[in-house]
């Protein structure tokens, strides 16, 4: 089967250009592809035509690694739910559908070209406190440190943040709570993170702040637009680790 | 700045104080409610409440500056999250489309507010620092008025739409989650919100419909 779409795209030739909405007629495509596998159609005519290729950022196509993603129609990663734009594909769309192709939006995300933005923010706040200091060796015996499985499930479904941004995107305030609460709570959750948690919350918390990101205004915008579905529970949970760092600990 | 200026200054500091201070004030409407539901038992009861709520003079003083501390900190933690938010989205998308996880009371929480401060002002001239009736008749015949009933009505829309989110807002603020109570906490919310918004309304209604009223 075979649709035909209207493509509305921001381009914008680098960070402090202008950009604007350009409209393309896709031509027939197969409702096999994917959103990616479409544009890279779009921009194979685009070089033959001798004009400038959609820049967009993907990796791994298997909606795992985080690199990808545009808002499509006001929806970061597009319509479906639990979907990275890499695993969309066209079935989802109707023929003579417009799709309107936006980049994320947020101050913390500088605008790189055209779909392409500057997430680097994200790792700052990882930098300044999403780890755990352990001395290397051998590797220890499994289960020197017993975790109950609910627990390692609850840190798991955290670590599945996979720190695209769609939830900076969808936020109306163009907050990072959602992603700093996920990456605070993988390791608050376990064992091994306990020994840095204070030091943590505080650290992620004013990186977080101090890199343009607005503030949470409980909308829920993120957890419905997360690829992952990652709750907002991890929300109140940053609330309370920073809340008990500030207020319960000597730490400052 | 010592730990607690640094704390306070973040955002999770904001948004502690937007909630501290917003069940608070939370705390006040329903007691405001409760005293005013001597109202539906007449115009003497209610002459009566008012006496007794004077006569505690100085208990009601220190009350007043209490709660008008707790407004100013409100108002102003408000306003500045609401212009550090807009400066952290300075572009908007062409399209936007709520995944659904927004309601009508999320969105709307700094346009509620100023309403409700714009209509604190007008209440408090009208009534606070206005004595040239008893309480009773002032009452009566401010909320007679087709067009100040209306106001009040619309205000307390306002109110209802703010508490909506604000409830629940405010406990997830403050960490306040757990899978077994989270449903109840936000239907909470919003029940109790279309609660005191239908209580209350009932005041302006009966004024504006009912001849009787306060008779």
């Amino acid at each position: 089967m075979t649709i035909n779409l209207t493509l509305r795209i921001w381009r914008q030739p680098g960070p402090d250009a202008p950009g604007a909405f350009r409209t393309y007629q896709s031509g027939p495509l197969s409702t096999d592809l994917s959103f990616l596998e479409m544009l890279d159609l779009l921009n194979e005519r685009l070089s033959l035509a001798g004009e400038e290729p959609v820049a967009f950022d993907h990796d791994c196509g298997e909606g795992i690694c985080g690199t990808c993603g545009a808002v499509v129609n006001g929806r970061p990663h597009g319509p479906v739910e639990r979907t990275t734009l890499c695993q969309l594909h066209l079935r989802h769309f109707n023929d003579g559908d417009t799709l309107i192709i936006e980049p994320f939006r947020a101050r913390a995300f500088r605008i790189e070209k055209d779909l392409v933005v500057d997430r680097s923010a994200l790792e700052r706040i990882i930098q300044a406190g999403g780890y755990v200091s352990v001395n290397t060796g051998s590797a220890p015996e499994a289960n020197t440190i017993p975790v109950p499985q609910p627990t390692a499930e609850a840190a798991m479904s955290s670590a599945e943040c996979i720190g695209c941004g769609a939830c900076v995107a969808a936020c109306p305030n163009g907050a990072a709570m959602l992603f700093t609460g996920a990456k605070v709570s993988q390791l608050a959750l376990l064992p091994q993170g306990q020994p840095e948690r204070t030091r943590r919350a505080l650290d992620m918390l004013r990186a977080m702040d101090g890199l343009g990101f607005g503030n949470c205004g409980n909308e829920r915008e993120c957890e419905a637009a997360c690829p992952k579905s990652i709750s907002i529970r991890n929300i109140a949970r940053l609330n309370r680790e920073f809340l008990r760092a500030s207020f319960f600990s000597e730490e400052e | 700045m010592g730990w607690l200026g640094r704390t306070l200054n973040s955002s999770i500091g904001k948004k502690t104080v937007m909630a501290v201070t917003g069940l608070s004030l939370g705390l006040f409407v329903a007691a405001h409610l409760a005293g005013l539901t001597s109202i539906f038992r007449g115009r003497v009861a209610f002459a009566a409440y008012a006496d007794r709520l004077h006569d505690l003079a100085l208990l009601l003083r220190l009350g007043e500056i209490f709660l008008l501390v707790v407004f100013l900190l409100h108002i102003t933690v408000g306003l500045l999250l609401f212009l550090e938010n807009r400066r952290a989205k300075p572009i908007r998308y062409a399209v936007r489309n709520s995944a659904s996880g927004q309601t009508w009371g999320s969105q709307t929480m700094p346009y509620t507010g100023l309403c409700l401060l714009l209509f604190l002002g007008y209440h408090l001239a009208s009534f606070s620092l206005n004595d040239y009736a008893p309480i009773d008749v002032l009452l009566r015949e401010s909320l007679a008025q087709p067009a100040t009933g209306t106001f009040y009505l619309i205000a307390l829309l306002a109110l209802g739409l703010h508490l909506s989110h604000g409830l629940w807002s405010s406990l997830q603020s403050l960490g306040l989650s757990h899978p077994k109570y989270d449903q109840f906490l936000e239907s909470g919310g919003v029940g109790i919100s279309v609660f005191i918004t239908t209580l209350f309304s009932l005041i302006p209604i009966l004024a504006l419909f009912w001849p009787g009223f306060l008779g």
